[in-house]
């Protein structure tokens, strides 16, 4: 059943373009490609077919993305806006032919109809139709009583922009597994997971509910683990997925309540768009908005991989890198920032954005974001490395949303998408053909002989990291902290600038100790099994590597890997060093703040960006942020560079080692998680019982002597075997009594319990009467 | 019309399929016997429909016909592979669910 808002008095009707129209089609597409690999892909008798197949999937869903982009650009020039918005709404006809979407008239009026009330504020503006109203369609899911449930799509340049990254990056990550997972034991289990990974987080961003963003949510967070756990013959890798699992399930709980208080608090309804309306016209009240937005927040948490649930993150490394590269860049991770972009009305009021100061998303950020940044210093895994940065990362995009820079964070999203999935695959490169399968950085040192296109394309994604202009890093991360300071969040700022500092320092130890130096691999070369070596016990992913690659690494040390793989670092790395020159802040006479203008069109642009404006590039902060990258790069070179190695200080003890032992231990959280909540909840309290029984009374007896051991015998003879064992048997001896009694009742007779059903019944009914 | 006169002969008819389901011991009478009752509480449905005016009652019959012959029909398949295995539908035979 499709419900089609009659909108003929909205006219002039504009033409929704068919790739706005129709963005359903990349996760359908997805999931065909999901099952056709499954089923189809190991009868074709070509070799790696999966991966041929997937390739040609994404790659046609990457051109339709595109065609997206093109499509929105465009639509601001061919927008007339609606007058009459609310004819629009009241209305519904409802059209039980399900073939009725693909007409695109209908279309092209359900569309204008229910994005209408975006237009109608900027009505007045002289037709100049800066904000381009979002394509949507919806059909009724299901329907309860009153209330419909829909599901649809809702498409402004948000979502289009995500589209687009999402495409790209899987793209690029498809085409680099095939040569990284090629031959791989279970390459169509990799590929079809990886399809419908893409897929869900497609279906989420285009999602116009929460229910359908749950949905997107949840697949991905099975997709993730299915593929952190692809080579689950190690427990280690299945530890990691599940953990990874769990983790994110565990702050969806928050999610799930925030979705079901929001669902009420604004009408009923699972529309964002209108609950996004509800917060910001005062419908939901501010201590609501508040509840619903913290709710929200703990999914985002787990999610996003915010402190203090950012323990997953690093284990999921366990993952084949392509699918790390995936996960940590465009898809999952960015889910929460996305949620928190999307449902900002809500996360607006409820945090109080407007006010300044600090509130609860400000605070988790900057605390995300150094936290996470010091403890990438103490890895000697490169994928560690990455995968603590871009827990920091994401720590930037919380707080920029949580600060008031929300197309700031959005870019920041966008950027790092591009340079966090270069570094990804450039680290996979290394591994694949410099390192032995290892991503240990011990073993690798001078690479930048042996392996030019990684080492060039890492140094751009590194560039782009640590912020350098004129590197895709430099304007987002810019852009947050103006948003911070510009906003009067004085401590989000602080822990930005300090953030980027810590990020250019650690980048740079991870990237001399890789690049530079002498390559260290052959002191590692006969010892496959070089655990006792290697210094971080969750190096599991190596062996692995080692078990299902051995066939086809070449072990006559570092070389560069085929153009399968360097070909998307390259594509890769030229996007991180153009793609930050989208938000150009206009000089020169270019067209400025490109990227802002695409993503706008929304229901913020008459409170949020109205309140703070959006934040406009600033060389008070650019200077010193550029400044303070410089000097963090400068001091890691200086620290691990020139003192060679991060051993000599910290080794030492003293206070740096003490920070270095807290950190290598990442701050214990983990054994707080597993040890004594995990832990506690397993039963300790029995076991606890038991060691103070065996320790606690028995040390008591022991000291008392002879008297305290009487008593104890006396204790015993009387009191224990007496009263509690002869209770305990006596409830026993009943229970049992009962059971006997009752077994006679069940003589398998049907007839009886026939019988009895119906006496049973007829007095039950005989009470009905009498007493009701 | 006198409701009474329905609802009286659903309750003689439902008696008597209780009496047929505790007192007989083939199994295919037992069945049978349930469909009396099954029967006379369709009975009750319609007089009730009718009497109150209302279509409601008569289709809810409509469907605990359809219900009853799934169900008849699913158990006369057990009564004939019980049958086939013992040689005999006597329910007092069957008392494998002691406990």
């Amino acid at each position: 059943m499709i419900s089609v808002l009659s909108a003929s008095e909205a006219a002039p009707v504009l033409s929704d373009g068919f790739f706005l129209g129709y963005t359903w089609l990349l996760p359908l597409a997805s999931v065909i490609a999901f099952a056709f690999i499954l089923f189809f892909a190991k009868k074709i008798d070509k070799r790696n077919a999966a991966a041929y197949i997937s390739i040609a999937f994404i790659g046609a869903q990457f051109l339709f993305a595109s065609a997206a982009v093109v499509q929105w650009q465009v639509r601001d020039k061919v927008v007339v806006v609606a007058h009459e918005a609310e004819g629009a709404e009241g209305e519904g006809e409802v059209s039980s032919d399900g073939e009725a979407n693909a007409e695109p008239a209908e279309e092209a009026a359900l569309g204008l109809g229910t994005s209408a009330r975006f237009a109608v504020p900027t009505a007045e503006a002289e037709g100049e139709a800066k904000l381009r109203p979002a394509v949507e369609k919806s059909v009724t899911w299901y329907r309860n009583g009153p209330i419909d449930v829909e599901v649809g799509t809702h498409v402004d340049g948000f979502t289009v922009a995500m589209l687009f990254v999402v495409a790209f990056i899987s793209l690029c990550v498809h085409v680099f597994s095939r040569e990284y997972l090629r031959d791989d034991s279970r390459i169509t289990h990799y590929f079809a997971s990886l399809a419908l990974f893409t897929g869900a987080m497609f279906w989420m961003v285009q999602s116009a509910t929460t229910l359908g963003l749950l949905f997107g949510w949840e697949v991905m967070g099975l997709c993730s683990f299915l593929l952190i756990g692809h080579w689950w013959e190690d427990t280690t890798n299945t530890n990691a997925a599940l953990k990874a699992f769990f983790t994110t399930r565990t702050g969806d709980i928050g999610l799930l309540i925030g979705i079901v208080i929001t669902f009420f608090a604004a009408g009923e309804t699972f529309d964002m768009a209108k609950i996004n309306e509800a917060a910001l016209t005062g419908k939901m009240s501010q201590w609501i908005c508040f509840v619903a937005a913290t709710c929200l927040f703990a999914g985002v948490v787990g999610k996003s991989a915010q402190f203090p649930l950012h323990t997953w993150l690093p284990d999921a490394m366990a993952g084949p890198t392509p699918a790390s590269s995936l996960i940590h860049a465009a898809t999952m991770v960015v889910a929460g920032v996305y949620l928190v972009a999307r449902l900002y009305g809500v996360f607006w009021m409820g945090f109080s954005i407007e006010v300044g100061g600090m509130n609860l998303g400000a605070w988790v950020g900057s605390i995300t974001l150094v936290m996470a940044a010091a403890l990438a210093f103490v890895q000697t895994d490169i994928k560690k490395v990455l995968a603590y940065s871009t827990v920091s990362q994401l720590g930037y995009m919380i707080m920029g949303l949580a600060v008031g820079g929300w197309a700031g964070a959005i870019f920041h999203l966008f950027t790092h998408a591009f340079f966090k999935a270069l570094l990804f695959q450039a680290s996979g490169s290394i591994s694949h053909s410099g390192s032995h399968h290892s991503f240990e950085m011990e073993r690798m040192g001078g690479l930048r002989k042996h392996m030019p296109i990684t080492f060039i394309t890492f140094t751009a994604g590194y560039l782009a990291l640590c912020g350098l202009p004129p590197f895709a890093g430099f304007w987002s991360k810019d852009e947050i902290l103006t948003a911070a300071s510009a906003n009067d969040f004085k401590f989000a700022f602080y822990a930005g600038s300090l953030g980027a500092f810590m990020t250019a320092c650690y980048m740079t130890r991870a990237y001399t100790k890789t690049f530079f130096g002498e390559n260290r691999l052959h002191l590692f070369h006969d010892d496959h099994e070089a655990h006792a070596v290697a210094v971080d016990v969750h190096d599991s992913h190596d062996t692995h590597a080692v078990a299902a690659h051995d066939d086809h690494g070449s072990h006559d040390g570092p070389h560069e890997s085929n153009w399968w793989i360097t070909g998307p670092l390259a594509v890769l790395a030229v996007m991180s060093t153009i793609v930050g020159l989208l938000q150009w802040p206009g000089w020169l006479g270019l067209p400025a703040y490109n990227f802002e203008h695409f993503i706008e069109g929304n229901v913020f642009e008459e409170t949020v960006l109205k309140a703070f404006g959006a934040p406009k590039f600033d060389f008070a902060i650019a200077i010193p942020s550029t400044l303070l990258g410089i000097a963090g790069m400068i001091v890691g070179v200086v620290y691990y560079k020139v003192f060679n190695h991060d051993a000599g200080l910290v080794k030492r003890g003293g206070i740096f080692g003490l920070i270095h032992k807290v950190l290598k231990n990442k701050y214990y959280l983990d054994h707080l998680w597993t040890g004594v909540v995990v832990g506690s909840i397993k039963g300790p309290i029995a076991k606890g019982a038991y060691w103070f029984n065996q320790k606690g009374l028995d040390g008591v007896v022991n000291t008392a002597g002879s008297t305290a051991v009487g008593a104890a015998r006396f204790v015993y003879k009387y009191i224990d075997q007496g009263v509690v064992d002869g209770a305990a048997n006596g409830l026993g001896s009943t229970a049992h009594g009962f059971g006997n009694a009752l077994r006679r009742a069940q003589n398998g007779k049907v007839q009886n319990y026939a019988a009895v059903f119906i006496g049973a019944v007829g007095l039950a009914a005989l009470a009905l009467v009498l007493f009701v | 019309m006198i409701l009474n006169q329905f609802l009286l002969l659903a309750a003689f008819l439902f008696c008597v399929g209780v009496y047929g389901v505790i007192v007989r011991k083939n199994a295919v009478l037992v069945l049978m016997s349930i469909e009396l009752m099954i029967n006379s509480v369709n009975m009750n449905f319609v007089a009730f429909a009718f009497y109150n005016d209302n279509l409601a009652g008569q289709v809810f019959a409509l469907f605990a016909i359809a219900v009853a012959a799934a169900e008849v029909g699913v158990g006369l398949a057990i009564v004939l592979l019980i049958y086939r295995n013992r040689r005999s539908v006597d329910l007092a035979d069957l008392s494998e669910m002691k406990g």
